[in-house]
């Protein structure tokens, strides 16, 4: 079964691709991917902000009680060079570039626009084949209007495309007041992608230590309807790839967001509970599932369900949503 | 071309040494440490000697073990030297003698400081050289920076020619620390100085099967003498060949050296000996006084082992009538010290020898200076000139001290000064959190390196480590600098904190019309009358130029934080014209790049933003004509304190020590405790406020204090008649306590505000989550009321110890401290223990304390945080040595229970009197509670009573040690340093000998007192100084080493993983009638936690929680009842070790520097906390011989 697809202007072998993890950190795990059959792998973050962090609490580290004290006037010994900035991260796209065949993309996260451009610049200097701009960002600020949260992004976009010559997608979370504008913009300030979505920590309470869980929730398959429709609805709107993430489990759920539309589906839950040798299983369910249903090739369902390819448009609309409220009965 | 670099006497030592050598052995010792720490990190990074090999740097269990290293590398040929100093010098001593013995070429590299005597002082004199000096090591000495960087070279040279083995030795701190601007020692110049075929005459003495020989015999009284005898060729050419060496030197470089070298006039009749640093300053007073026609020298002594008379002649003018010999070391009851001894002899013999130009024998004086890096100023050695002209001059005097008892000390007026106009002098006061003194290094340096200007800088430290004062000393002018004392004629002088207004005279050293910085947050129309009212009318007075910045504000707003240490830097190079300004704006970037660069981009950024932002922010005050300040700088200690400790203590605290005299001093180094309670250092911004109503009064706040500040009290309610309005009260919830009224009270001057009581407490408010039952709040306001408050919680009686149950540490914490506000980093990972040692046993404990961190905050003058309870009991405590705790700690043991048994004796040979009843009560009396001590203290009373005014011998005897039926708690108490390398084999006799000690190792995992080098504790990947590279192998696991012996209980606990357990540990520990070691882990600032986030306790819970430290009590009683005696108090690990290493510096720095090594060693820590994790589980669960198996864990109640 042909599986190939078309993200960012790679042709990749199949459309499932391991989203940005801890589990794309090892190398080992990436060969993996590779044996089993991934498309491209999508590398951790790198966060400016953590790096920033990381260089200020070392020099705060060093610098701890010293000078003060005539017995001790360190605590360190002097190491003449640290490996301080994305320098590590740089590595790991070099040493992953080396040790496997796939398309790789590398993610980041920056905090100022000169950071986002900077690290832009030297992903693509250390061989990546394509960058994933993962604006993690929740506006908390009160005064900060819609307009300029959504220009932050399109700067950001712009910045770094004016800066690099190869692909970048962007990560975007569904909380724009909308979603459809918001894709366009970034369409037109020219993303080669759009991964929808990111999913935001989300905090809990714990009852007995009265404070704040910072644990991390994998997704739920429930959570893939978010992306399915705004796929559906993108799908053919925009010129950018699509690229479906957060609750894909499944063959099914693989089938599904290529209904609708998108270009590829990133694991991320499953492949840490699993490991990444689903990827050869959900990929056999596909091939299975597509041969049984007498499907020539994966690219030819590709929107097929998409709202503007599907029987009944509105059913990706807000009206049905209602309407399923209206209708829906306790199943007592 | 000349290449002239700014560094301290250690590093340029240190430069020369690792290209020369091949091996060194070390060990750490203030003030040499660095010299060793410098080659191991050159090691690490790879630099080579001139012959092109990385040197092998060796640490060693100590400095007598580094020594065994050197013999045993020099008999097999390497080049080979180490770096010492005072104690770490004698306990070189035994292969020194067997290393000269054999002519063995090496050099000793000693930062020369004090020994230990009455008191430990970290500071130089030469009271440890002359204690080597019957070694047959030639000796050395450097005066200056430049000198030690060169000395070293020559010393190096004329050692392999000569084969006499040198000690090489300059001033601790004055020269070790002092830094400066010199001319480097090129490679060139030490190949050519380093004679080749020597070091390969060398290789071919030394040890080697193909060609065998044996050294190290046993001789008879037949021939030892003659043999002795043999290597005298040697010694009488070593002087020579020194000359040779350092003429050939001056040739290379320009720098003519003599053996013994004489400055000053031609024709002197007055001359002053010396050797060391002094000799900088007496050159530079001895030229001062000759230009206003003086006729005086100075005779540097360079070589002063093998002692060469006829240079000794030869050096002097033909016209000299007196000389005074000044030692900087002491030796109690001999004729004189060395230095003026061999001088004495060496002029009798060589003028009847005729050698040299004199006629006759002059007149020799002998004089004692600078103990202790005491201050030794041009005013002094005019004193000594003055002396010697005198009529009846004083001999074997001393300089520098008013002695008020023996009268040997000269006077002298310190008004003289020989500092030159065209030398800019400047002093700083800071905090050493601020950076001050970094940022006066790098000015040192960019002074130094870009303009043709000399440099120097010295630096005076806190012997405190929480709130840590520094005072810098600067000076650049356009010739060499040879003011080897501190600066006293000051033109510019910076407070970098405000809070020193109320604490120091800053500006008595400022000259007339001197520049005054002050960082402050007031402006330049409000900070007049903030001023006290002596410093406003030096001001007047001197005409002096003040200007203010609030260098906070500036630091802050560039993401700076507290360190200002950029933003004042700034404002000396815009007010000190020492370059123009624009120039020097760029040096500090430039310099700013090059020392941040290597911490990332963003940590430049912001030190280059606060440069920009600094001089917008700097305004002159206009200085009034009149004072109008009505307050003064307060007395340094509490009015409460006695007069005699305010008349000594308090003159040391308030920086007036210099000023004593010997009168105000014991005689024999004993001091009073509790003094620490008189200082009230007012550091912490915010400090911990109680919330009764959230409070859960489970004792953990004052548990984990490491100050002491919160203290807990249970209390009748009619204590609270008279309670200032805002004393908080509750009851007690224990039932015990029931009807009891229940206080904590925080100590507000004293809290260092370090945290860590908020974050261990577990109690939250029910409306606001944030807020726990004891929060942070700003000092300022709470001072005086919280003040009140303490100083009535204070009067408020403690709570009878029989009413305590002290399992359980909320009852605990109720029983008083006997260890209090000691100089410990605020946040200490090590003083909670200590605390809750001297809560349980402090009435009744001796203590012996290991050198080190703990020697230093429980005994560092002008305090002690030792301290009495309200019947006047405490701990007693000493200090011996770094290498001999245990063995100390065990005297006491043998020597109380000795007299115990013969106060035993006496009474039973008294019974008769006193009465077979009484007589067996005190005998027999079970103490091992709070009320059997209790009973027995009466018994002991009662017992006193009866004897006194009994005259018989019998009688008298037994009220002398009468107290010793009391039972004794011994406490031998130390860190890793002491209880894992150095002090090790006797812990492990002292463990074996059965005795009743206790012994208690706060585990920080590296020497912390000397700024954290590597120890056996240290565990694996951990970076620490001799591991800059992570350390390799794993940590020794002393537990179950002192578990072996079956007889010893052991346990290891860390008080922030589970508090009840280390309180049953002590507990257990201190009943056992034979020896006991808790291994204590000690979060401390060497692991690069952020102490003033108070997250020691935490670090400590995820130390025991990823299995990387284990909770046991090893308990010898248990196997006797037939149960298994190891219970592991440890649950299976609930994180991975690597979660744990990545929170703490000291290992996460590796994965920033050697990432792959980092991941490797990461790896090996986890495989090594789950063996060790396997191997305790499975020793916890064996079945006893003949008993039942007992569970793997247990829980502490």
């Amino acid at each position: 079964m042909d599986l190939t697809t078309t993200y960012l202007g790679l042709k990749l072998t199949s459309p499932l691709v391991p989203s940005a993890s801890p589990l794309t950190r090892e190398l080992d795990e990436l060969k993996r991917a590779e044996d089993a059959g991934a498309g491209a792998v999508v590398l951790p973050s790198v966060f400016e902000e953590q790096i920033v962090r990381e260089a200020a609490e070392l020099d705060i580290a060093l610098a701890q009680g010293t000078e003060s004290f005539a017995e001790a006037l360190s605590y360190f010994p002097q190491v003449s060079e640290f490996r301080i900035g994305p320098d590590e991260y740089l590595e790991h796209i070099t040493k992953a570039k080396a040790a496997v065949k796939l398309p790789v993309i590398a993610s980041l996260n920056g905090t100022s626009l000169g950071g986002w451009t900077e690290y832009a610049r030297q992903i693509e200097q250390a061989g990546a084949d394509a960058l994933e701009l993962n604006i993690y960002y929740i506006p908390t600020d009160p005064d900060l209007t819609a307009l300029e949260v959504e220009n932050t992004y399109l700067e950001i976009l712009k910045a770094v495309k004016a800066a690099v010559k190869f692909p970048v997608s962007v990560k975007l979370s569904p909380f724009f007041s909308n979603m459809a504008n918001m894709a366009r913009k970034l369409d037109q300030a020219g993303a080669n992608g759009l991964v929808l979505f990111n999913r935001f920590y989300q905090p809990d309470i714990d009852l007995e230590t009265l404070e704040v869980e910072h644990s991390l929730l994998l997704s739920t398959p429930q959570a893939r309807r978010l992306p399915l429709r705004w796929i559906a609805l993108l799908y053919g709107r925009v010129a950018a790839s699509l690229a479906a993430t957060s609750g894909i489990h499944t063959a099914y759920d693989v089938l599904k967001v290529t209904m609708a539309g998108a270009d590829v589906a990133m694991l991320c839950s499953v492949l840490l509970r699993k490991g990444m040798g689903q990827i050869a299983v959900i990929q056999k369910e596909m091939t299975q599932w597509l041969e049984e249903h007498e499907y020539e090739s994966l690219a030819q369902m590709k929107g097929s369900l998409s709202q503007k390819n599907c029987p009944e448009p509105s059913a990706f609309e807000r009206a049905q949503y209602m309407r399923i409220l209206t209708t829906y009965k306790l199943a007592i | 071309m000349k290449n002239f670099m700014t560094l301290d006497g250690n590093e340029a030592v240190a430069y020369v040494a690792y290209r020369c050598n091949e091996v060194m052995g070390i060990y750490p010792i203030t003030p040499s440490s660095n010299m060793g720490e410098w080659c191991d990190q050159w090691a690490s990074e790879g630099v080579r000697n001139l012959w092109g090999t990385i040197p092998s740097v060796v640490e060693m269990q100590s400095e007598a073990g580094a020594a065994g290293t050197v013999h045993g590398a020099l008999q097999t040929g390497a080049l080979t030297c180490t770096f010492t100093a005072s104690q770490g010098l004698l306990l070189k001593i035994p292969n020194m003698f067997k290393i000269a013995g054999e002519l063995t070429p090496t050099v000793f590299h000693i930062s020369a400081r004090c020994l230990a005597t009455h008191a430990l002082s970290i500071f130089g004199d030469h009271s440890d050289v002359m204690a080597a000096r019957m070694t047959g090591f030639a000796m050395l000495s450097s005066c200056s920076v430049q000198e030690a960087m060169d000395f070293a070279l020559i010393a190096q040279a004329t050692t392999l020619e000569a084969r006499v083995p040198f000690l090489h030795f300059f001033d601790g701190f004055r020269t070790s620390h002092e830094v400066c601007k010199i001319e480097v020692v090129s490679e060139e110049t030490m190949r050519a100085m380093i004679d080749e075929d020597l070091v390969i005459a060398h290789r071919m003495r030394a040890m080697n099967p193909d060609r065998p020989v044996l050294r190290g015999t046993a001789q008879n009284p037949d021939v030892f003498f003659q043999a002795r005898e043999a290597c005298n060729p040697f010694y009488f050419k070593c002087a020579d060949i020194t000359q040779k060496a350092m003429d050939k030197f001056a040739g290379l470089t320009g720098r003519q050296y003599r053996l013994f070298q004489y400055e000053g006039a031609p024709d002197a009749t007055n001359v002053i000996v010396l050797m060391g640093s002094a000799c900088e300053t007496a050159h530079e007073t001895v030229d001062f006084l000759n230009a206003r026609g003086g006729k005086y020298g100075v005779l540097k002594v360079r070589l002063f082992r093998p002692f060469d008379v006829r240079r000794l002649c030869e050096a002097l003018p033909a016209t000299v009538k007196v000389v005074s010999v000044m030692d900087r070391t002491k030796e109690p009851g001999a004729l004189g010290e060395p230095l003026y001894l061999d001088i004495l002899a060496g002029l009798s013999e060589g003028v009847a020898a005729g050698f040299g130009a004199l006629k006759t024998m002059p007149r020799v004086l002998a004089g004692r200076y600078g103990l202790s890096s005491k201050e030794f100023t041009p005013a002094m050695i005019k004193a000594v000139f003055d002396n010697a002209e005198a009529a009846q001059p004083k001999n074997h005097f001393t300089v520098g001290i008013e002695d008020d008892v023996t009268h040997l000390s000269l006077k002298y007026d310190p008004e003289f000064s020989t500092e030159g106009e065209n030398v800019v002098r400047a002093m700083f006061y800071g905090l050493g959190s601020d950076g001050t003194v970094g940022a006066n290094k790098n000015s040192i340096k960019i002074i130094g390196e870009s303009t043709g200007n000399f440099a120097q800088g010295y630096f005076v430290y806190d012997s405190k480590k929480a709130g840590a004062v520094t005072v810098s000393h600067l000076r650049f002018g356009p010739s060499q600098i040879r003011s080897t004392y501190l600066v006293n004629r000051a033109n510019f002088v910076a407070c970098h904190q405000p809070v020193f207004l109320e604490r120091y005279d800053m500006l008595q050293p400022l000259v007339p019309g001197g520049t005054f910085l002050l960082n402050t947050p007031y402006s330049k129309d409000e900070i007049w009358d903030r001023l006290p009212q002596p410093m406003q009318a030096q001001m007047i007075a001197k005409k002096i130029k003040f200007y203010v910045i609030d260098a906070i504000k500036v630091a802050r707003a560039t993401g700076m934080g507290s360190r200002i240490n950029t933003v004042m830097q700034t404002c000396f190079f815009a007010l000190a014209n020492v370059l123009p300004r624009e120039e020097a704006i760029e040096q500090i970037k430039y310099s700013i790049k090059k020392t941040y660069g290597r911490k990332g981009e963003d940590v430049v950024k912001k030190n280059i933003e606060a440069v920009d932002h600094t001089l917008a922010n700097l305004f002159e005050v206009k200085v009034p004509d009149r004072v109008t300040s009505s307050f003064g700088i307060p007395d340094p200690f509490t009015a409460d304190a006695p007069n005699r400790i305010k008349e000594t203590l308090g003159k040391i605290y308030g920086g007036l020590g210099e000023y004593l005299p010997v009168s105000a001093f014991p005689c024999d180094g004993t001091f009073p405790t509790a003094t620490a309670q008189y200082e009230k250092r007012n550091l912490a911004l915010e400090i911990p406020v109680w919330d009764p109503k959230t409070c859960i009064q489970c004792g953990k706040c004052a548990a984990v204090c490491p100050h002491a500040c919160i203290r807990i009290k249970a209390y009748d309610a009619k204590e609270l008649a008279g309670a200032p309005a805002t004393f908080k009260s509750t009851d007690a919830r224990a039932p015990e306590w029931k009807g009891l009224k229940y206080t904590i009270q925080v100590a507000p001057e004293d809290c260092t505000g370090c945290v860590l009581c908020v974050d261990v407490c577990p109690a939250k408010n029910k409306t606001e989550a944030k807020l726990k039952a004891i929060n942070m709040q700003p000092q300022a306001p709470l001072r005086a009321p919280e003040r009140e408050n303490w100083n009535f919680f204070l009067k408020i009686p403690d709570l009878d110890r029989r009413r305590v149950k002290v399992t359980q540490l909320r009852q605990q914490q109720a029983m008083r401290p006997l260890f209090e506000f000691s100089g410990a980093c605020a946040g200490c990972g090590e003083t909670p223990y200590l605390k809750m040692l001297t809560q349980l046993f402090g009435d009744r404990a001796v203590i012996g304390n290991a050198t080190g961190c703990s020697s230093i905050y429980g005994g560092n003058l002008p305090t002690t945080p030792y301290c009495v309870d309200h019947n006047g009991r405490g701990p007693t405590w000493n200090n011996s040595l770094f290498e001999d705790n245990a063995e100390f700690g065990l005297g006491f043991r043998v020597s109380i229970d000795k007299q115990r048994e013969f106060a035993c004796e006496l009474l039973k040979k008294l019974a008769p009197k006193l009465g077979d009843d009484f007589v067996n009560a005190l005998i027999h009396a079970d103490q091992r509670d709070e009320a059997g001590i209790y009973e027995q203290r009466e018994r002991v009373a009662a017992l006193k009573q009866k004897l006194t005014g009994d005259s018989s011998s019998d009688a008298k005897m037994l009220l002398g040690v009468a107290d010793q039926l009391v039972r004794r708690s011994v406490w031998i108490i130390g860190g890793d340093g002491w209880a894992y390398d150095i002090g090790y084999g006797g812990l492990d006799h002292v463990i074996a000998s059965g005795r009743d000690v206790n012994i208690l190792v706060m585990d920080t995992e590296v020497y912390s007192n000397t700024g954290g080098q590597m120890s056996k504790a240290t565990p694996v990947g951990a970076v620490a100084k001799f591991a800059a590279g992570g350390k390799p192998v794993g940590k020794k696991d002393l537990g179950l080493i002192a578990m072996s012996y079956g007889t010893v209980y052991v346990a290891s606990v860390a008080m922030g993983a589970k508090d009840e357990h280390t309180l049953r540990a002590f507990l257990e520990a201190e009943s056992y009638p034979g020896p006991s070691i808790i291994i204590a882990y000690s979060h401390c600032i060497a692991h690069g936690i952020s102490l003033d986030t108070g997250v020691g306790m935490r670090q400590q819970k995820a130390a025991v929680d990823s299995g990387q430290w284990l909770l046991y009590r090893y308990d010898p009683r248990r196997a006797a009842a037939g149960e298994n005696p190891l219970q592991l108090d440890s649950p299976a690990a609930k994180m991975k070790v690597a979660d744990f290493m990545m929170s703490e510096n000291r290992f996460k720095m590796l994965t920033k520097s050697r990432p792959e090594d980092a991941k490797r060693f990461f790896e090996k820590a986890q495989h090594d906390a789950e063996a060790r994790w396997q191997l305790y589980t499975y020793l916890a669960a064996r079945r006893p011989a003949g008993g039942a198996t007992v569970p793997v864990t247990t829980t502490a109640a």
